[in-house]
């Protein structure tokens, strides 16, 4: 295949990789807590981070990378706060950050709707040598991150008042897991785009989980579909001329539909080779 | 030496006090049963000494510190009421188990040879080294609960605490309980659990303690049990024991109150 003779393309490739690798070893641990829409809030917030970052002639991606984290810290005291306030906290926080952002892109001198675009659903083709020195940095420190505290990260997603009670520096990690959705958030913003980050994060783990049976194993399972979504993203669209952002969250919606469709044929199959084992007794048994 | 200590121990949420005037002590090999209605402040009494919410007033210490400097949390295991919330991905019973180990190896050391024995042991101990494999969400609920204890005694504790351990549980798992707790007693290891009824754990009860509306109603050595418990070679473990319903009136003050604050 020659489309790789090109310089930019090897490096769109490249950057898609890092992060369908990346981006499911975060996402694993916002899917086991039930805040599969956080990375989605944070891009939002990053926005006013690119648009600071044009607005000031410096590097759009260090200043998103700042912004986002201070959001993601602020998004993880408002939840550990309390709940019933949070949840309006947060869409607050969601819709300001996407809101300044528009009004600074189109503040600063390079405001044009294409430059927005490229901020909100990727723009892998322009991507710089120096851009892939940064996500290749960020994104192996997140991925190290990720799998060398599995263990703690899993506990605390788990039953965080048990982590608590078991000594381990809580707070420390909800920081760290903050602070790393924010990096994932940002570098991935020249893959898929602010608004269709989170999709990298959260459909890997969703299409693992339907045949998987443990934490690691799907964790492993979501970095690999990750990784085969980004990099078939990248060829197809250099193809067929679609948006690569887009095109590598649909191949992996559509892995989604695959596994969990064939995961559903399998176990009927398995069904009716062998028929079903003797029933559970119940939980609850009542004296008379 | 006493391993906890609760002095005068007050707890309020949102400025309205749920728990006044505490007071008890367990000490070392003891088996308490912390006993109340719903809404009796039983549960924020164990939350309170856990550190899960903070004290307003008073004192509580852990194996003689003071609890805002405890940090040796290895020696405490804590058995939760259910799973965590946090269910959105499949997990093993293995790697829940797992987690209980991590108060001894720390954040940063990996998995060694012994942690994985030790989960293997704490399996084995509650009947489930078998289903090590399978995701926790396909155990029944008292096989869960066995899963939460096997997590606690994963991480070789010399404190459970256990908060309703057999609310909503089968009679097979219920048995299975008493007996696991029994053998830690036996091994010289301290319980306090929170329940409303005992079942199959009563034999294990050292003393109760009451709550009621927030407050220490009642503590005392339980009613000494009838018939063959009362026999001094009985070794406490009694699978099949009647299950009588052993509700807070079983606990009311009788004769043998035996209030010490």
């Amino acid at each position: 295949m020659d489309l790789f003779q090109y310089d930019f393309m090897v490096r769109a490739l490249v950057g898609a990789l890092i992060i369908g690798l990346a981006a499911p070893s975060l996402g694993i641990y916002l899917v086991q807590r039930r805040l599969s829409l956080i990375g989605d809030g944070i891009g939002h917030v990053a926005l006013t981070g690119v648009g600071v970052g044009l607005l000031l002639h410096h590097s759009p991606v260090l200043s998103a990378v700042l912004v986002a984290a201070v959001g993601a810290v602020g998004i993880e005291l408002i939840r550990q706060r309390g709940r019933t306030s949070g949840d309006l906290a947060l869409a607050l926080l969601f819709y300001g950050g996407i809101a300044g952002g528009v009004v600074l892109v189109g503040l600063s001198d390079d405001s044009s709707n294409a430059n927005l675009m490229q901020y909100l659903f990727g723009s892998l083709i322009t991507t710089s040598p120096a851009d892939i020195a940064v996500i290749a940095a960020l994104g192996a420190a997140v991925l190290v991150a990720m799998t060398v505290f599995r263990p703690a990260l899993f506990a605390v997603c788990h039953d965080e008042e048990y982590a608590r009670v078991s000594g381990l520096p809580v707070r420390t990690l909800n920081l760290l897991m903050a602070v790393a959705t924010a990096v994932t958030v940002t570098i991935a913003m020249r893959t898929v785009g602010l608004l269709l980050v989170s999709a990298l994060m959260v459909v890997p783990v969703a299409a693992a989980q339907q045949v998987t049976r443990g934490f690691r194993t799907t964790m492993l399972a979501a970095m690999a579909i990750g990784l085969i979504a980004a990099g078939a993203g990248v060829v197809v669209s250099a193809e067929v001329d679609t948006a690569p952002g887009a095109t590598t969250v649909l191949l992996a919606l559509a892995t989604f539909v695959a596994i969990t469709v064939g995961g559903a044929v399998s176990r009927a199959l398995r069904r009716r080779s062998h028929p079903p084992r003797e029933v559970e007794p119940p939980d609850v048994v009542l004296h008379a | 030496m006493s391993v906890l200590q609760v002095s005068h121990a007050a707890v309020g949420y949102d400025g309205r006090e749920v728990l006044h005037d505490v007071s008890m002590t367990v000490a070392g090999g003891e088996v308490v049963a912390v006993l109340g209605a719903n809404g009796s402040g039983k549960s924020t009494l164990i939350r309170a000494i856990l550190g899960l919410v903070p004290l307003t007033h008073g004192e509580i210490s852990l194996f003689g510190v003071p609890r805002r400097g405890f940090r040796d949390w290895a020696r405490v295991g804590y058995v939760p009421q259910r799973l965590g919330a946090g269910s959105g991905v499949p997990a093993t019973v293995g790697e829940v188990v797992a987690s209980g180990r991590l108060a001894r190896r720390g954040v940063f050391r990996p998995a060694r040879a012994a942690d994985r024995a030790a989960v293997r042991e704490a399996l084995t101990g509650v009947g489930l080294l078998d289903r090590i494999d399978d995701p926790v969400a396909t155990l029944s609920g008292g096989q869960q609960q066995r899963t939460l204890i096997a997590r606690a005694l994963a991480g070789q504790p010399d404190l459970l605490v256990l908060d309703e351990p057999t609310a909503g549980v089968d009679a097979a798992s219920q048995d299975a309980f008493a007996a696991v707790l029994a053998r830690f007693e036996a091994a010289g290891g301290t319980i306090l659990l929170v329940a409303h009824e005992l079942g199959p754990l009563r034999p294990l009860i050292d003393r109760a303690v009451v709550v009621h509306q927030g407050r220490v109603a009642h503590e005392g050595i339980p009613p000494e049990p009838a018939g063959h418990h009362a026999d001094p070679d009985h070794d406490h473990v009694h699978p099949h024991a009647e299950r009588t319903k052993a509700g807070l009136l079983a606990w009311a003050p009788t004769d043998r109150t035996d209030r010490t604050n």
